[in-house]
């Protein structure tokens, strides 16, 4: 090997050696450990695709599964409008530079820097039945009727736990279609000015078209986000998605199935990775379809 | 005039009276307030006690009434996580900026064989989840025994920094001039000698933007010393906030407060360096 050569592999095989061992070795083995039988810590028989056949067919396992995915499906159509849909509104609103926008930005994206696990502890207060600041508003005003055990019954607790979220990250969503709005060129702008009075024009016509890449990158990022939700829900709601399984996510019952939880003390190591090897092909390829149908209809500038 | 015009003024609907900009200015206030109201709550009732967390949740607090903090501060583990925090954090972020600089300038820099395909390595795990590889990542760490030790913590942020800071960092480094560069070599000077004198210096800014994109998702990461660490006193903040929720469970006043403490640090230098945070934590999707 040459003296450049050396200097080129000294470089970079720190590097590719991390990343080699800590990510992609590890989502390798989970593929491998998802056909094998588990004891505990210890790898049983090749079991082909038992693994997968419990967790998607087998009761009780099927309808964990099926109602943990249909809540994640929930998840992520509802953040989609919450979340992306009053960052998008947000994003226009900052756009027209009005008095106090510089404000008003960093006001939207103060949450995004706060730990989940904080932000769930302060909702989870907030939404307490008798202390909660949630409940006490609605009775300072009046609306004491109205005040509910928000994260105790299953009507409300998944819908506490969205909105939640929504508050901690509708800033992500909001900045990145900021961005893509200030790289609209002011001329188109200035033209579509004179042309229409409409805002409504404006936005379906102009913005949005125009703001597609954002539009792409924070709808995967959301449909990966939210199909790997973990921390808010085990804060707020328990590993358990109480009550009574209104708030379980796939994510929570990937990690109870792996490592076990107080109620159910067993860990099973072989359901589990069949669990995270399911979630990593349907975020792999759900994604990439999104990206590729979302890509197909950006405008390069 | 045309009709239509005097009709859309006669009608005083909400966008007329307020304009356009008008209803766009209230969006923002309500939600300036939705956003901040919360916060302003929590720092609140951190001052308060029970009774007056129930008979009066958003009253302005006596603020020399700082019994909560004490309580969190004295009577807690919380300097220690604060501490460990600190550790993990800081030597990921040596070590993730170390390594991905040589990375990047070796991908950006050089041709060689592999060039492109190292690069696409480097960007499999972009997207990809690897709280889903946490089994395999148990196992791992049991193996180099390594389990209920920051070390754990350490490499596996090091490797989930390592994607963002080569992509980020390839892309600028690639845009550098190579006159520098080249007059350097013509003088003798050693590769080694190029990168660390001449090119690291250039490189600077896109650092700043990795940085400031990986040291908010590790600070505030919970997921890993969950699975990894169950010795108290290695615990990091928020895996410690979960302890000290617990044993305040019905103490309102401290619960507030141990979030007020644990907030604290981030909010403060959000303030302070709110741009650089906004463009560093948005660069990445911005391209």
């Amino acid at each position: 090997m040459t003296g450049r050569g050396l200097w080129i592999t000294a470089l970079i095989a720190p590097p590719l050696a991390f990343v080699g061992l800590f990510i992609v070795y590890p989502i390798l083995a989970a593929f491998a450990y998802a056909f094998y039988d588990w004891q505990g810590l210890l790898r049983g028989d090749f079991v082909w695709f038992e693994n997968f056949r419990t967790v998607l067919f087998v009761e009780p396992y099927a309808s964990r599964t099926m109602n943990a995915f249909s809540h994640n499906i929930i998840v992520f159509f509802a953040l989609m409008v919450l979340q992306n849909g009053m960052g998008f509104l947000l994003a226009y609103a900052l756009w027209r530079e009005l008095p106090g926008a510089r404000f008003h930005r960093v006001a939207v994206f103060l949450p995004v820097v706060l730990s989940t696990i904080i932000v769930a502890y302060l909702w989870k207060l907030f939404l307490h039945p008798l202390f909660g600041a949630v409940n006490q508003s609605l009775r300072g005003i009046g609306l004491g009727d109205f005040a509910q055990p928000w994260l105790g019954q299953d009507s409300t607790a998944l819908w506490a736990l969205i909105i939640a979220q929504a508050w901690h990250m509708v800033g992500f969503p909001t900045l990145v279609f900021l961005a893509g709005m200030q790289r609209i060129p002011t001329d188109i702008v200035d033209a579509v000015r004179m042309e229409t009075q409409s805002e409504w024009v404006k936005i379906t016509k102009i913005v949005w078209p125009l703001v597609a890449p954002s539009t792409t990158i924070v709808f995967v990022l959301l449909f990966v986000g939210a199909f790997n939700w973990f921390e808010l829900p085990y804060i707020m709601a328990g590993l358990d998605g109480s009550p009574y399984g209104s708030t379980d996510v796939l994510g929570l019952y990937f990690y109870r199935t792996a490592f076990g939880n107080v109620s159910a003390a067993h860990q099973d190591f072989g359901l589990g990775s069949a669990l995270a090897v399911l979630m990593f092909l349907f975020i792999a390829v759900v994604a990439s379809v999104i990206t590729v149908r979302l890509r197909a209809r950006e405008i390069q500038l | 005039m045309s009709t239509a015009t005097d009709n859309y003024y006669d009608r005083k609907g909400l966008l007329a009276t307020l304009g356009r900009d008008g209803m766009l200015q209230i969006i923002l206030v309500a939600n300036t307030f939705i956003m901040l109201a919360p916060i302003i709550i929590m720092v609140f009732s951190a001052f308060k006690t029970n009774m007056e967390i129930f008979q009066s949740p958003f009253s302005v607090p006596d603020f020399s009434n700082v019994g909560n903090f004490v309580k969190i501060w004295t009577d807690t583990n919380f300097l220690r996580y604060l501490f460990n925090s600190f550790v993990v954090t800081g030597t990921s972020m040596v070590l993730i900026l170390t390594l991905g600089t040589m990375a990047a300038y070796a991908l950006g820099r050089y041709q060689f064989w592999g060039n492109s395909f190292i690069l696409m390595f480097f960007l499999a795990g972009l997207t990809l989840p690897l709280k889903l590889a946490i089994i395999p990542l148990f196992m791992l760490m049991r193996d180099l025994g390594i389990l209920n030790n920051q070390l754990s913590l350490i490499f596996v942020y090091t490797a989930m920094g390592l994607p963002t800071t080569v992509f980020i960092m390839t892309g600028f480094i690639r845009t550098l001039p190579n006159e520098l560069e080249d007059a350097a070599r013509m003088d003798g000077a050693s590769e080694a000698r190029i990168m660390w004198a001449i090119m690291l210096p250039l490189v600077r800014p896109a650092m700043v933007i990795a940085a400031i994109q990986n040291v908010v998702p590790i600070w505030n990461d919970f997921f890993f010393p969950l699975v990894f660490i169950q010795n108290d006193n290695l615990k990091t903040l928020p895996q410690g906030l979960t302890t000290f929720m617990g044993e305040y469970a019905t103490d309102y006043g401290a619960l507030f407060s141990g979030l007020t403490l644990s907030a604290a640090p981030i909010i403060i230098i959000y303030i302070l360096l709110s741009k650089q945070f906004i463009s560093g934590m948005t660069a990445g999707a911005v391209k």
